[in-house]
């Protein structure tokens, strides 16, 4: 569904991506593990086209995105929930999620039935539904990042992150919204740290190096044996 | 990139040989092109004075007007005041005027950065506007006060009369000077600072430099450069007016700057020149509406070519 | 100091608050730009002065002052849409400065446009409504209140606009996080397209509200640029309500200070404001204090 064939990337004049390979199936959630800085966000930022691809090509669905504008890509089923959350400060938990919900040839009862199911599974932001956005825990802000980017309807959602920064109890809530995506058939590509997290909710997971795959796996594989897991992220 | 440091040959030929055609041009001239020319030299060090804070601090002023217009005035004080009429006292008066402007001016705005610097440098002008267009019995009001035409001399030597020629010459040798003091200061290790205050701000007071003073100082030497055009100008014309005070004087000046290249010193002088060869040209067919091609021109070049015409040359000599 | 009537005190606070709402119009056109584009639009006041010409030569042909008002908002909105199209576009990314660069080129344009266009004599259009009303001892006229109201209402109806509305939210999304904004699909080039439109037509408003009391010249909007930027940076710059509020307040001043010296010079009241205001609260007056 998602194929990224030979990606390079540049920062100004820092060559970050050196030929990304990277395949998603509809409904299948992959990781993408390394080390802090080897170019994992950039992936999902060079998705995104937040950064321009310099070689290489996109696909979604068939259809190659490099150069795409970056607001339609939602209308195409690609979700996006960044690395440190950027969620709207100054909005409220609920004008946050009306920045996903109110797009064209939305109706009532959809956009009704859209709002009750993220509240259904968050209900805290129900709660502080009228609270300003900047005003909400870590936690609480990761939850709305994502019901923000869920409420998009998205084929794939690219979660840079999630658990960064969160106490123990809300990883687990981060693991079972994962879960429950997945359950739903939405696929996720997933970078993280967290590299027990990865490799249980995964299907597959890919291992980044100096800005380029170096090794991919199903998440089983990985898990039955950690030397490779050792060689690339000495854990 | 700007204010080369180091001197090469190829300057000072270059600069000789501008200087000489400079010399030579009131005596080859026919009389219209000969004060166009004298009156560039005059805008250029205008433009140079406001390029110490464009182009070296990154500064945009939109309040020279008021440098240049209390310049001005100060002459026309010393002029109208003081018997008989003496050039220098004009130069001292009017730089003192300007100063004092500056002064007022630089402690205010530097506390503020980018558009809000140029916002109160705009409204600052504008109060001094406001203040010698209403004040009609010391300034003239809007008719503004005129004068004659103080001689050249040196106290207890010689006193002779300006000829269109020789007030070309003395125009050229004080304009010339400033270049080269504005030159020294750009190369100077207070330049230096002023660059980097420019590139980056926060860094630069990191460092430990006290910003806010530079800039301050920056202001007052901008100010000053830009006090002594006014002076020029007023002894060439024989009056001061309010227009001159009013901030489409100042949007001229940074027209100036970005047609000829921020950063340059020679630049902005080659700026106003190109500005009233495209005055004198687009005259001919829009009349006093010239300033419609003109700012669209002007517009173009902010866009397509931020580095300026002499970037523009530079890049193509280099090619 | 000379006793002041306690009447014309009052008369010269119904005045400052008159003016002060015009004034407030034109400032929240030009904060809202800022505030969401980062651009200060140097070419505001004279969006204005085109909108006052657009609405006298429709008053003319249709002697209709609410025609011409409409029309005017429209046209001037439609101009605002393509200018940030076609020039500030182009710069995004670059130095804020050069937006003032850009717009100050703009801003020579048209003025001398309009003075090319219409000449330099003054266009009248006549007040939509008339009469006038005592005000303890002077006849006062009921359009200026009525200006007052209606810029009141606009501005009103921005700001529940921007509360309430979807598009409102998209551009408080686009102004708090350009990219993200982005991300969540909301079309961010549109957006600010729009949000150019939108404070070109309340520009254009200003200036055809303002037309039957002093008559269309390309001088109109000089005046109320620069004690607009005034506000602007008093009231906090990007801050909405702190620019009406700063609006009123210099405008109440300016009245108050025009009982002792001539209007001309009562302009320099707002500018030592501005003075006054950077020394002790460079972020604004009207803003809380920053943490």
């Amino acid at each position: 569904m998602l194929a990224l064939r030979d990606v390079h990337a540049h920062y100004g004049k820092s060559h970050v991506l050196h030929g990304v390979s990277i395949d998603v199936g509809p409904g299948e959630v992959v990781g993408l593990l390394g080390r802090n800085g080897v170019g994992k966000s950039t992936t999902l930022k060079t998705i995104m086209n937040l950064v321009r691809a310099s070689a290489g090509s996109v696909t979604f669905e068939g259809r190659d995105i490099v150069g795409l504008a970056t607001h339609r890509l939602p209308s195409l089923g690609l979700g996006y929930v960044p690395e440190d959350r950027r969620v709207f400060r100054l909005l409220t938990v609920l004008e946050n999620l009306r920045t996903g919900l109110d797009r064209p040839r939305m109706t009532a009862e959809r956009r009704e039935a859209l709002l009750e199911k993220v509240y259904g599974h968050f209900p805290v932001l129900r709660e502080r539904r009228n609270q300003a956005g900047g005003t909400l825990s870590g936690g609480e802000q990761q939850m709305l990042a994502i019901a923000r980017a869920m409420v998009l309807e998205p084929k794939i959602i690219l979660l840079d992150e999630p658990t960064e920064g969160l106490m123990p109890r809300m990883v687990g809530q981060i693991r079972a919204i994962i879960e429950l995506l997945h359950a739903e058939g939405v696929a996720i590509l997933l970078v993280e740290q967290n590299v027990p997290l990865t490799l249980a909710v995964s299907d597959r997971v890919y291992i980044m190096e100096k800005g380029a795959v170096r090794h991919e796996a199903p998440a089983a594989a990985l898990r039955a044996d950690d030397a490779v897991i050792h060689q690339y992220l000495g854990v | 990139m700007s204010g080369t440091p180091g001197t090469s040959h190829g300057f000072w030929i270059g600069f000789a040989v501008v200087l000489a055609a400079l010399v030579v041009a009131p005596l080859v001239l026919p009389e219209f092109w000969r004060r166009f020319v004298t009156e560039i030299l005059i805008w250029g060090l205008l433009a140079m004075s406001s390029d110490l804070l464009i182009g070296y601090t990154g500064m945009v002023s939109f309040g020279h007007s008021a440098f240049f217009g209390l310049g001005m005035y100060g002459a026309a004080a010393a002029l109208l005041t003081v018997r008989p009429p003496n050039l220098w006292l004009a130069v001292v008066y009017g730089l003192v005027a300007a100063a004092v402007v500056a002064a007022f001016v630089a402690y205010f705005s530097t506390r503020l950065r980018d558009i809000y610097f140029s916002i109160t440098t705009l409204v600052f002008s504008q109060i001094f506007y406001v203040v010698i267009f209403t004040w009609t019995e010391l300034t003239g009001g809007e008719n503004g006060l005129s004068f004659r035409q103080p001689p050249f001399g040196i106290p207890g030597l010689v006193s002779i009369a300006f000829t269109p020629v020789t007030l070309h010459w003395f125009v050229l040798g004080v304009v010339t000077m400033s270049y080269l003091l504005l030159r020294r200061i750009t190369q100077s290790p207070f330049g230096m600072v002023l660059q980097s205050i420019r590139e980056n701000e926060p860094r630069t007071r990191a460092i430990g430099y006290p910003v806010e003073r530079y800039k301050i100082v920056a202001v007052l030497l901008s100010g000053l450069f830009a006090g002594l055009a006014g002076v020029l100008y007023a002894v060439q014309n024989r009056f001061a007016a309010p227009d001159f005070v009013f901030f489409i004087v100042s949007g001229e000046v940074v027209i100036f700057n970005v047609m000829g290249g921020m950063g340059t010193l020679v630049g902005p002088v080659l700026g106003a020149g190109f500005f009233f060869m495209l005055r004198e040209m687009f005259s001919r067919y829009f009349t006093q509406y010239y300033l419609i091609p003109v700012g669209i021109i002007f517009t173009l070049m902010v866009m397509f070519l931020p580095q300026g015409l002499l970037g523009f040359l530079r890049r193509r000599l280099n090619q | 100091m000379l006793a002041i009537p306690f009447e014309e005190f009052l008369v010269q606070t119904v005045n400052g608050l008159v003016s002060g709402m015009i004034l407030a119009l034109v400032a929240s056109g030009l904060t809202l730009i800022f505030g969401i584009m980062d651009v200060v639009n140097f070419a505001h006041g004279d969006l204005l002065m085109l909108g006052a010409f657009v609405g006298s030569g429709v008053f003319l042909s249709t002697n209709n002052f609410w025609a011409a008002l409409l029309v005017a908002v429209v046209v001037i909105a439609a101009l605002g849409a393509l200018l940030q199209l076609t020039t500030l576009r182009p710069l995004l990314g670059r130095d804020p400065l050069t937006t003032i660069l850009a717009t100050f080129g703009i801003s020579l344009v048209i003025q001398n446009y309009a003075l090319w266009q219409w000449g330099p004599s003054a266009r009248k259009i006549s007040e939509p409504i008339g009469g006038q009303f005592q005000l303890l001892y002077l006849q006062y006229p009921v359009y200026r209140i009525a200006i007052a109201l209606l810029s009141a209402a606009i501005i009103g109806a921005l700001w529940l606009f921007m509360k309430y509305g979807t598009y409102g939210i998209w551009i408080r999304a686009t102004t708090q996080d350009r990219v993200m904004a982005a991300a969540m699909g909301i079309p961010v080039p549109a957006v600010h397209a729009a949000v150019f439109a939108i404070g070109a037509g309340m520009a254009a408003a200003s200036g055809v509200l303002f037309a039957p009391l002093v008559g269309v010249t390309q001088t109109i909007g000089l005046d109320f640029t620069l004690r607009a930027f005034v506000v602007v940076v008093v009231g906090g710059m990007g801050n909405l309500g702190g620019s009406i509020l700063a609006s009123i307040f210099v405008s109440l001043l300016e009245a108050y200070a025009s009982l002792f010296v001539s209007p001309a010079q009562a302009v320099i009241v707002s500018f030592v404001v501005l003075v006054l205001t950077l020394l002790f609260r460079p972020t604004g007056l009207f803003v809380p204090t920053p943490k």
